[in-house]
């Protein structure tokens, strides 16, 4: 039997929409529509949980994770500066470092810095727990940043570090004037999403615990879900985080579009 | 600005090897250059004109040989390359602009950061030289916005803002189109009237013969034959002159 091929795309087209409309009528007549409700949208759970959720959660979760961010860019480009080194030693150094550190969960370095270290040698680092988690997500971030950056460092044409040269400008000058605003440019996109990664790795934070006024989102969701005995704090939070993320990526999609409008 | 004598050549290259792992690209080269002299180098390519030229600057490092700049040894460890470098201007066939600064910027960034220079008197020296290369009113631009001769012209007048004592062209108009090639000779004709020294190497072969006054030709990473434009290029010597000239003319 043949179909002419337009009349077999149709055939295949309409029954896809046919299983889509199949799959929705199944889940809205099977659902539970009360305890959704009941247990996710609680009039007033959620009026509780405002103004806290953004004045000290959503707050926290933003600080953290721009400290985390501008802490791992600056040992970032440590890093990528030492493994692009003419020593030797100083290549192997921060590759064992972005190795190690790659190698791990994160969630077993914000342990360690946050419980381990202060049992091992009982100094606790600067800011308690939440510093010791910040610290940690640091460590960890800056070990993937720091390969972005070399990337981006060598994606510079040759060129450009000749020309800085040839006018007598030192190494200094012609890494942070002419080598490093073009290295950033073209990590932008992949330091976005790092930053991105960032905000949802703060949730890490939650086991190591924190006082009240230091809770960030994913800390305070669960806090609500026990206080409340209620889900809607965790639709909640899901929600922020999203208000958070969402804008951030396209934030960077607008940079890059204009970026290339601009150069090139 | 120079305290050498005039009897000092600006560059003076003596027995130079320059080899880039197993492949020996320049194979003993003796060559100078005089105060206020413009040396075109013509060859073939792969010839070994752009390693000479690169490695006057240390873009290139020497394998072995000596490199004198005014009297200077470049290839000495001990020497303040940056120094020297900023006494040299260099101008790339691929323009090299500093794409994310306008063109102002791009004159001004080294003026600044290596000649120590206020930012009044940077712009200054920048505006004088944009005048010179005919963009008075280009300074606000991006590179990317301007044509290739323009940049071309730009990139002359970054290399001038250093007040250089010589300069350095590598193959200036090869990645321009035909059309645009005329404003830049023009500029390189005007710099070698006001007495600018000057090392060329380039395909202009015009070029060569009215504003040279010493042409050089490579082959095989050595110096087939040398000497007035005008010889050379009307009566070469050397069977691989006559062989290039007989493609290129």
């Amino acid at each position: 039997m043949t179909l002419k091929r337009t009349t077999r795309r149709r055939l295949r087209d309409g029954g896809a929409y046919v299983v889509l409309l199949a799959a929705i009528v199944v889940l809205v007549t099977t659902a539970d529509r009360e305890a959704i409700s009941k247990n996710f949208l609680d009039g007033e759970t959620w009026r509780g949980m405002w103004p806290d959720i953004v004045l000290i959660a959503a707050k926290n979760t933003v600080k953290y994770t721009v400290i985390a961010f501008a802490g791992g860019i600056a040992l970032a480009l440590v890093l990528a500066l030492m493994r692009l080194s003419p020593l030797r030693l100083y290549r192997w150094l921060a590759t064992g470092y972005i190795e190690f550190f790659r190698g791990l969960p994160a969630l077993v370095v914000i342990i360690f810095m946050a419980l381990g270290v202060p049992l091992a040698f009982g100094w606790t680092p600067p800011g308690g727990t939440i510093g010791a988690g910040l610290i940690a997500l640091i460590m960890v971030s800056g070990a993937y940043m720091a390969e972005t950056l070399r990337a981006g460092i060598q994606a510079v044409p040759k060129g450009q570090r000749e020309a800085a040269q040839s006018l007598g400008m030192n190494g200094f000058w012609t890494m942070l004037t002419v080598v490093l605003p073009q290295a950033i440019r073209i990590v932008i996109p992949p330091l976005t999403n790092e930053f991105i990664l960032l905000v949802k790795d703060t949730s890490l934070l939650t086991f190591v615990g924190m006082q009240a006024d230091q809770v960030e989102l994913t800390s305070f969701g669960q806090q609500g879900l026990v206080n409340y005995s209620n889900a809607s704090p965790l639709l909640a939070i899901a929600l922020v985080y999203l208000v958070i993320s969402i804008p951030a990526s396209q934030l960077v999609a607008f940079l890059e579009r204009r970026q290339q409008r601009a150069s090139r | 600005m120079s305290t050498s004598p005039m009897t000092t050549p600006a560059i003076q290259v003596s027995d130079l090897h320059k080899s880039f792992g197993e492949h020996e690209v320049l194979k003993g080269i003796d060559f100078h250059v005089d105060q206020s002299q413009v040396v075109c180098v013509i060859g073939p390519s792969g010839s070994g004109k752009s390693t000479l030229l690169r490695c006057v600057n240390r873009l290139e490092e020497p394998t072995s040989g000596k490199i004198l700049v005014e009297g200077i040894d470049i290839t000495d460890p001990e020497v303040d390359l940056d120094a020297v470098r900023s006494r040299i201007g260099m101008v790339f066939q691929q323009f090299n602009l500093f794409p994310h600064m306008n063109v102002l910027k791009n004159l001004c960034v080294a003026q600044r950061r290596v000649k120590g220079r206020s930012k009044a008197e940077a712009v200054e020296v920048a505006r004088r030289n944009l005048a010179k290369v005919g963009l008075a009113d280009r300074e606000n631009v991006y590179p990317a916005h301007l044509s290739g001769g323009q940049q071309q012209r730009v990139a002359i007048a970054r290399a001038l803002s250093m007040d250089p004592d010589m300069m350095l062209f590598d193959e200036p108009t090869s990645a321009l189109d035909p059309e645009l090639v005329g404003d830049v000779l023009a500029v390189m004709r005007d710099l070698a009237s006001e007495g600018m020294t000057m090392m060329v190497v380039t395909h202009e072969m015009g070029f060569a013969r009215e504003v040279g006054d010493n042409l050089v030709f490579m082959d095989g990473g050595v110096i087939v034959e040398e000497g007035d434009p005008h010889q050379v290029l009307g009566d070469p010597q050397h069977q691989r002159t006559q062989a290039f000239l007989s493609k290129v003319l």
